[in-house]
């Protein structure tokens, strides 16, 4: 196959093959190791009849192929297992918890990427000036630092010891949504904006300097068009490219993030949910959203690679 | 920057044609940006390391007289912490931890991937095909999901802990060394190894290895700088260190609740823990950027 669709066809296919090994290495990592799910819940003092017990339970009595397929063939008709911690459908679990997440994730995209874009173009625009100076200073020490290190010093500066103005804990009632806490939602997305911008901004920094350089951009100021749209019409829209990557990636890499900052402030989403379910051992809730996470990574990367492909008509060309 | 010393380091290749990282070094040294970052990573593991000898009380026991959360006093100069143990003592014995947990990661991730990439950029075809793409598999999970996961299973033990990390830093490192040995092995002196008869493993680890060993230095100290952090997390999450082990992700996680009466518990090791990523990945800019500046001078002059 040739062209556009070709090419849409065959990375579909790859995003899909890349899951499905993703599921088989989660499987393995959950269900398959030496290590026993049923001895670990139960401790070393359990009787060999509750082991037995709790065993065929967990279905892990059963041949482990079998296993596997109970498991992921449960994913798509909606039924990701029993939660061992609570005994609700894992899915009723995550529901609600799913909306907090994406909701903080949203947010802080929302605000980011054209942040990071805008601190890029500009820093180009404006190269070893001032301005670029102190936000290479700034992206590059913000860039190092983990979440939970800046997290944990926003609350220190802005609930807790230096001011008291914004709430460094969120809690929450059941079925009232995130949108309903405006100032509890502030540290967790200014976190998460922080741990992601610096990423974005020296990717559009790079790629827009290369582009300032190309003939066409000199064709265009020759022309006499004022710097102000050689830079936003010429050179950003041609220096989106390495950024969509870039930012696809930091986008996969919140899902990350929001584990650690969901612990920091204590924000019921579905990364305080997987560490609850780490230390409870309950593994159909664990294999369920590692797989969700797995799966927004392959999507996002999926979306860059064909957002380049739209965005770069050069390379549109070449397809076809 | 200074772009001159570059250029005067770019010069300089031609002598020291078979040592690249020595001209790397000396590239990078010439910025500021290395030298500060190299004071500020020698200071906290100068204190890692020398801290557990000076404590001024044993870290893992109360102090006596001294209440929870007590402030800083002259007894105790940073205050005490949750259980009521010195804060200054916790913190010079719980640098170690971080470091060498992070230090064996990074090395264990950075050996299996320079070895995957080096395979996959000599065999090419098939074998390249399906060692990049399993890689990527990899890739596809959060250093921390892929720890916690394995967590769950296991246990929070130090050394699952290790072989995650190293295990998620392996497809990083892979694609780095692939990447840059692709272009390395076309070359006539590895045509050459191979005419006369050179074995495979012969031709990568000392044909084409040193010539890829500046982007693999860059990519160690920007590996270490993450781990640092993928570690210190996982240790605040309570997946590193058990209790009463002095660590400082350990050390915020235990104290978090406290900050409004006893900031310092906290403080210490957040400051200690961002410095040291600070520190680390100035190092990695420093060095990423002079082997920028000697690739610019090696190709401009043909």
């Amino acid at each position: 196959m040739h062209g556009i669709t070709g090419f849409v066809v065959r990375r579909v296919l790859l995003g899909l093959v890349t899951l499905w090994v993703t599921s088989v290495v989660i499987f393995a990592a959950t269900q398959a190791l030496p290590g026993d799910a049923a001895r670990s819940i139960l401790g070393r003092s359990a009787t060999p009849e509750s082991l037995a017990e709790l065993r065929r339970q967990l279905g892990l009595d059963k041949p482990i192929l079998t296993q596997y397929w109970e498991w992921i063939s449960g994913i798509f008709t909606g039924d990701l297992g029993t939660s061992l911690a609570n005994s609700l459908p894992v899915t009723e679990i995550m529901g609600e918890r799913l909306v907090y997440s994406f909701f903080l994730m949203l947010i802080a995209a929302i605000i980011s990427v054209p942040l990071g874009i805008a601190l890029g173009a500009i820093s180009a625009r404006r190269r070893d000036g001032a301005f670029d100076q102190t936000t290479s200073i700034a992206t590059l020490g913000l860039a190092a630092l983990p979440e939970f290190v800046v997290g944990i010093t926003l609350a220190v500066i802005f609930s807790t010891t230096v001011f008291h103005v914004l709430p460094s804990v969120i809690v929450t009632e059941p079925g009232v949504g995130p949108w309903n806490y405006p100032k509890e939602l502030v540290l967790p997305v200014v976190t998460l904006v922080i741990a992601v911008v610096p990423y974005t901004a020296r990717i559009m920094r790079a790629s827009t300097v290369e582009i300032l350089e190309s003939d066409f951009v000199e064709m265009a100021r020759l022309k006499g068009l004022p710097e102000r749209r050689v830079l936003w019409r010429h050179a950003v829209p041609n220096a989106l490219a390495p950024t969509f990557q870039v930012t696809a990636l930091n986008l996969a890499y919140l899902a990350g993030g929001i584990v650690v900052v969901e612990a920091v402030f204590n924000y019921p989403g579905i990364g305080l949910l997987l560490i609850d379910s780490v230390r409870a051992r309950d593994m159909p809730t664990v294999q369920a959203i590692a797989l969700l996470i797995a799966a927004l990574y392959v999507v996002l990367n999926l979306l860059a690679d064909l957002g380049t492909i739209l965005v770069s008509p050069r390379l549109r060309t070449s397809l076809e | 920057m200074t772009d001159v010393a570059l250029e005067a380091a770019a010069l300089a290749l031609e002598d020291t044609q078979r040592r690249p990282w020595r001209v790397l070094f000396a590239a990078a040294w010439s910025q500021h940006r290395t030298k500060i970052g190299l004071g500020i990573t020698a200071l906290l593991v100068g204190t890692a390391i020398v801290g557990q000898f000076v404590t001024p009380y044993p870290p893992d026991q109360g102090v006596a007289n001294q209440l929870p959360f007590a402030p800083p006093s002259s007894d105790v100069w940073l205050g005490t912490d949750t259980l009521g143990r010195d804060v200054f003592s916790r913190f010079l014995a719980g640098g170690l931890s971080v470091l060498v947990l992070s230090g064996i990661a990074t090395a264990l991730g950075m050996v299996l991937g320079v070895a995957v990439g080096l395979v996959a950029a000599y065999s090419r075809g098939k074998l390249d095909d399906v060692l990049m793409r399993s890689m990527d598999v990899l890739l596809s999970l959060p250093q921390i999901v892929f720890a916690l996961v394995l967590a769950a299973t296991v246990g929070p033990e130090l050394w699952l802990l290790v072989v995650a990390v190293g295990v998620t830093t392996m497809p990083r490192a892979a694609r780095v060394t692939r990447g840059a040995a692709v272009e390395v092995v076309e070359r006539d002196f590895v045509r050459a190894a191979e005419a006369i008869g050179l074995p495979r493993r012969r031709i990568l680890f000392s044909e084409v290895l040193p010539n890829i060993s500046s982007p693999l230095i860059v990519e160690t100290t920007l590996r270490m700088s993450f781990n640092v952090a993928v570690v210190a997390g996982l240790s605040f999450l309570g997946f590193g260190l058990q209790p009463p082990a002095a660590d400082w992700g350990l050390m915020i996680n235990e104290n978090k609740n406290g900050l409004t009466l006893q900031p310092w518990p906290v403080l210490l090791p957040v400051i200690a823990i961002a410095l040291l990523t600070i520190g680390t990945s100035l190092i990695g800019d420093g060095l990423s950027r002079a082997a920028i500046g000697i690739e610019r001078g090696r190709t401009s002059r043909g």
